[in-house]
């Protein structure tokens, strides 16, 4: 390393893999933890309190569902007095009636729903939970009458990209002050599932122009984040702001990795909280400086100029298509092997007008075992 | 569910107000003032430090205005635009609210111009 190594500012805390949805792209593992290997209480309050001290001025707390968790408000509660900044990332079906005031009253800052369509069928079949959106514009609603500003995160892929001009509006009516419209990438349950969820490249292409065009149109009225899909790039993501640069994340067991993906990185060994203290994980993991900076990249990254933008760009990705985690992203027009997410495009758009239904493997905890690359 | 939502534009009649959502608080660990929202976080400088210090729905921004001039020893119409501009921009960022004393007579008779509604 010859770059100091600066405090973590995010954490994703990933509080529990249990969920009432299915949804076929979702970024947790593909091998789910059951309820009895999550952290208890104590150990979450301890390890929130030693990510305040290092410099975590910001906590996203998520899942699975992480309303699931008894200890939520006590959670919010721990984050709130230290002063972080709590976001919870929430699929808003299910909360018991009072829940949501309680959270607001522990002082949350601001929650995250997400809307598998813009219409209740498609929820509903995204999802694979009956009666969904109901319960999700529901809990909307709880949302903004119990004073927190809301955010409408919508996972695009080819079932619902049709629909992005009917998430805008959806946002619109419910409020929110932000819209995410997140296409779907491509690790994790969405990896196994690439062929049933890659859109087609005209369709990708008109989703930029709308979306474009909503930016403009809705400046002051509403923000919309837009997350591009990797397959169709000419440039990688700086995929978490850079490999253990400034945020990191914790999966339900308390084991501490780099990105949500991480895992899927074999060679790579990830301590867990309670083994080791959360600085000296964020410190002196090897799996964190593997590829923390720039020394670690071959070319063409190392001689590239964009290296301290997007910093090689995604790891897993390359472990995914490249078999090689220090692999260029082949996201990247410089990788030798960005044809190939070309190649992929066109092999599921083939997979999929051949097929009559969507053909997902729904995500079930102990269903499938992880794909061996 | 909501009111016809339009955007806010800056007047010296404004009344900005840091949003629920937005917080501005010191760090101690990188010895810095953040403020902190949904997914961002800013690193003020002290010039929109103390822009944002003001915000807090009591001073409307011909008053804070004066104040900034007043403390940078500044022409009030040297400031001014780079003030009005700043407030315009993190309103449309979601960072401050600009409530106006006659706001609901303004919301009765502008007129609606989005489309498709």
């Amino acid at each position: 390393m010859t770059e100091a190594i600066l405090p973590p500012i995010a954490m994703l805390a990933e509080l529990t893999h249990r969920c009432p949805l299915q949804c076929a792209y979702c970024s947790n593992p593909v091998e789910l933890l059951k309820a009895n290997r999550e952290m208890g209480t104590q150990g979450w309050l301890t390890l929130f309190e030693e990510a305040a001290d290092l410099g975590v001025l910001q906590v996203h707390l998520s899942g699975g569902e992480p309303t699931l968790r008894s200890d939520l408000t006590e959670i919010i509660a721990c984050l709130a007095g230290r002063g972080v900044y709590t976001n919870l990332i929430t699929a808003g079906v299910g909360i018991p009636e009072g829940r949501i005031e309680a959270f607001a009253a522990a002082g949350l800052d601001h929650v995250q729903l997400s809307f598998q369509g813009a219409h209740p069928q498609t929820t509903e079949k995204v999802g694979n939970h009956r009666g969904a959106h109901e319960k999700k514009i529901e809990t909307a609603r709880r949302v903004r009458e119990a004073g927190l500003p809301l955010t409408i995160n919508a996972p695009i892929h080819r079932h619902n990209m049709h629909e992005v001009p009917d998430f805008i509006e959806m946002a619109l009516s419910l409020g929110a002050e932000r819209l995410e419209i997140a296409n779907v990438q491509y690790a994790g349950w969405a990896l196994i599932n690439r062929d049933a969820l890659m859109p087609d490249r005209e369709s990708v292409e008109r989703q930029v122009q709308i979306v474009e065009e909503a930016q403009e149109r809705l400046r002051g009225i509403m923000t919309i984040d837009f997350v591009t899909p990797d397959y169709f790039a000419i440039y990688p993501k700086p995929c978490m702001g850079g490999w253990a640069r400034d945020a990191f994340m914790v999966a339900p067991d308390g084991t501490v990795l780099p990105c949500h993906a991480a895992h899927t990185i074999k060679s790579l060994h990830f301590e867990q909280f309670g083994d080791w203290k959360l600085g000296d994980i964020w410190r002196d993991s090897p799996a964190f400086n593997a590829f923390r900076g720039t020394d670690w990249m071959a070319e063409p990254c190392r001689s590239c100029e964009r290296q301290e933008l997007d910093w090689g760009g995604c790891r897993c990705q390359a472990m995914a298509i490249a078999g090689d985690a220090a692999a260029t992203d082949p996201a990247c027009i410089k990788s030798p092997l960005h044809a190939r997410m070309g190649a992929l495009i066109e092999e599921a758009a083939r997979m999929g007008a051949a097929s009559s239904d969507t053909g997902f493997q729904y995500r079930r905890i102990g269903k499938v075992a992880e794909p061996i690359l | 569910m909501e009111a016809i939502r339009i955007r806010a534009i800056v007047s010296m009649q404004s009344r900005p107000k840091l949003r629920r959502h937005a917080r501005l608080q010191y760090d101690p660990v990188r010895d810095a003032w953040a403020l902190l929202s949904p997914e961002r976080i800013f690193w003020p400088n002290e010039v929109s430090l103390d822009i944002l210090r003001l915000c807090d729905g009591t001073h409307d921004v011909a008053e804070m205005i004066a104040l900034l001039a007043d403390q940078y020893g500044a022409d009030e119409a040297d400031i001014a635009p780079d003030v009005t501009a700043f407030l315009q921009e993190w309103s449309d960022k979601f960072l401050v609210t600009l409530q106006q004393v006659q706001e609901k007579c303004d919301a009765v008779f502008r007129p609606d111009l989005r489309e498709n509604e």
